[in-house]
């Protein structure tokens, strides 16, 4: 059964079980990974931040990484635009709108994300739907993505069972393969997306889509500390989270805390402004500070 | 003989579950609640109670004369699915889903609709069952089939505007999955075609093969052998499947599927996918689309309201793929005639979806040998239509 397992999901590189210093995985580090393991060093815990690229437009969007690498954002998820974003709230469906109004492709994206690696090394994961990449073709994709200076990818509607390609293409690459937990997963299942994640685990806060709430499940923090217990691997929870306060309780149980539609809010709201990245990184900033008090 | 599809719902390359990890759990829950089920006399008892004394099952197959007389070398045979209670063959699956629910301990029945067919279907047998009932619908299909909203209202459902997208099937889908994703603990989602993730297609599939069941049976009994053509039109393809399903294994008995040209395939505007669509995934399945050279989903479009939709149930791409089917096209100018030319020599006024499937006979003549059989699924009546017809051919 176990080895069966295993076939299903094989361990990923730089979660090597041994732990065997120096070899070869090593020496090609990820971005999100090394950022883990300096989080962990320095007893802190990551803040995510997600923005659709192109919203609302690319330019853009360069600015607000760059500025989100200096206002305390530990790793960036950045969204690829896709017409049918069947995991996604409102807020986050007319930011992919806007995005493909644009005409923002995966190229766009990965040229970007090349412009913003010749200043910044902030961890960058992309987040997309199945089919934008599967149509692109997985292996091209991947490519490209490294060579870029991605270094994940999260697939809201990829569970790992269908999520085989892309793990084995994606260990090619070192880039990090992130999936889903949620409050419906049964704990057999936690185990097993756990083990096919690299670089961390999404735990899902909600039974819903993405969008910013008020209120949060009480039985959350229970649920990750569940969750905790059965793997090594970091585990970020995201969907929902808005406020500083939802950070810094989610932060007590979790490695990790994404937020979202609360910051394309923001960005919605200063669009066309000159203070947008700004006011955007000032946000996010306050977002962050939970995270950021005991200064090193 | 291999079954398909295999344990994780594929079709060969295509099918799966490709839905966010909330909703895995409760396809987990289906799959085994559909597989105990479909096993038991009772449930099946319980099923062909509604199927016969309630949806009027089994439905005739009707030897065609006089539209037979048109055509030299035809022999046609309708399926009468316009017959049942609501007037199309969605009813078939709608009772088979409800059931489920109800012996799942669901409350709550979501609903994607186009044509309005399906929602009512479902609207149906949720006041039946006395359970609560959402319909999200294109707000553009709301306003091409008004009346349809109107009668889901009348049998309490609540009938749910979508905005987003271009506001018809996929974007209605796309609606009933996020609800899904957000009350997945006492809601069922009763999807309407041979769609969606893995059990769907499969539970589809089963509920409508009872079409096929049946014309099988009636054809060999009136005509001592099995037919040359099955033909029946395809959107997400269920009444195709429900048709197909049954004569899978005869192997001498050819199968097409004619899907929406809208107006011509090689325009932006038609529902071809099968004809003119790549692989990709949509709605939790990898199938067959019509999609951007970016891999984004492209706006369908056909007279039919219930063949507007750009996706295809992946059974279907896996048939075209093994040869087993093969898959035309019919403009909606074509469904026109179509429907005109069943309304003059039968007196039947068949849907639009089902008068793509009417029309292909006309091209299917001159192509075929003389004294070749075939069973046309009518799938739905024209009733629903007549807003839409009398514009058109007025005009």
């Amino acid at each position: 059964m176990k080895n069966r397992i295993q076939q299903k999901f094989p361990t990923l590189p730089g979660f090597n079980p041994r732990g065997n210093p120096g070899s070869e995985e090593d020496v090609m580090i990820n971005r999100i990974k090394q950022k883990f393991v300096e989080l962990k060093k320095w007893q802190k815990k990551a803040f995510i931040a997600y923005i659709a690229a192109g919203d609302p437009n690319l330019g853009t969007t360069v600015e607000l990484v760059k500025a989100f690498d200096q206002a305390g954002v530990d790793i960036v998820e950045l969204g690829v635009p896709f017409s049918d974003p069947l995991a996604d709230g409102t807020t986050i469906q007319m930011a992919s709108q806007r995005a493909l109004k644009q005409g923002v492709t995966i190229n766009k994206i990965l040229q970007i994300v090349q412009r913003i690696r010749q200043t910044s090394q902030i961890p960058i994961a992309l987040m997309t739907y199945y089919n934008p990449i599967f149509h692109y073709g997985l292996a091209a994709f991947l490519k490209k993505a490294r060579q870029a200076g991605v270094d994940g990818v999260i697939v809201p509607d990829l569970p790992p069972e269908e999520g085989q390609d892309l793990i084995r293409e994606a260990k090619k690459f070192d880039l990090a393969t992130v999936f889903f937990i949620s409050p419906t997963t049964q704990v057999h299942r936690m185990a097993r997306i756990a083990k096919a994640s690299t670089g961390f685990v999404y735990y899902v806060s909600v039974t819903g889509i993405t969008g910013a709430r008020q209120i949060l499940p009480k039985e959350l923090i229970e649920n990750i500390k569940k969750a905790k217990r059965l793997t090594d691997k970091p585990i970020c929870v995201g969907f929902g989270v808005s406020t500083p306060e939802q950070v810094k309780q989610l932060s007590q149980a979790a490695d990790g805390v994404i937020v979202g539609s609360a910051i394309i809010k923001q960005i919605e709201k200063h669009r066309g402004k000159k203070d947008l990245i700004k006011s955007v990184s000032r946000f996010v900033q306050e977002l962050a500070k939970p995270l950021r008090t005991h200064e090193r | 003989m291999k079954t398909f599809p295999d344990k994780h719902g594929h079709f060969g390359e295509f099918g799966g579950q490709f839905v966010p990890e909330t909703l895995m759990s409760c396809l987990a829950d289906l799959k085994k609640a559909f597989a105990t089920l479909r096993k038991q006399k009772a449930f099946q008892q319980e099923l062909a109670h509604y199927l016969n004394d309630y949806a009027g099952r089994p439905t005739k197959l009707y030897f065609a004369e006089r539209l037979s007389q048109k055509f030299k070398n035809l022999k046609i045979y309708l399926k009468r699915e316009d017959l049942l209670h609501t007037g199309a063959h969605k009813i078939n699956n709608t009772l088979g889903q409800i059931l489920l629910a109800k012996h799942m301990g669901k409350t709550r029945i979501i609903a994607e609709t186009g044509a309005g067919q399906h929602g009512v279907a479902t609207a149906t047998v949720s006041a039946l069952f006395g359970l609560k009932c959402q319909i999200y619908m294109g707000q553009q299909d709301m306003e091409r089939q008004a009346l349809n909203v109107f009668r889901m209202q009348l049998l309490g459902a609540t009938v749910v505007p979508v905005t987003s997208g271009s506001q018809t099937l996929k974007d209605a889908m796309n609606e009933a999955i996020r609800d899904w994703v957000t009350n997945v603990r006492d809601t069922f989602y009763i999807i309407g075609s041979v769609a969606g993730p893995h059990p769907y297609p499969l539970i589809v599939r089963e509920f409508q093969s009872i079409i096929g069941r049946e014309a099988r049976m009636q054809f060999l009994l009136k005509e001592k052998k099995l037919p040359d053509y099955l033909v029946a039109c395809v959107g997400g393809g269920s009444n195709a499947m429900g048709l197909f399903h049954a004569f899978y294994q005869d192997h001498r008995v050819q199968m097409i599927g004619v899907e929406a040209a809208g107006r011509g395939v090689n325009t932006d505007h038609h529902s071809a996918t099968l004809s003119s669509g790549s692989i990709g995934v949509l709605h939790g399945s990898k199938s067959e689309l019509l999609q951007t050279k970016d891999g984004q989903i492209r706006i369908a479009h056909s007279i039919a309201a219930g063949l507007d939709y750009p996706g295809v149930g992946p059974e279907h791409a896996y048939y075209k793929k093994i040869g087993r089917a093969r898959y035309e096209s019919v403009t909606d100018q074509e469904a026109l005639s179509g429907l005109k030319l069943l309304s003059e020599t039968e007196g039947i006024i068949p849907a639009l979806e089902s008068s793509h499937a009417i029309f292909y006979l006309t091209k299917m003549n001159r192509q075929v040998k003389k004294k070749s059989s075939v069973i046309v699924c009518l799938s739905g009546r024209g009733d629903k239509d007549m807003h839409t017809v009398r514009e058109k051919l007025l005009k």
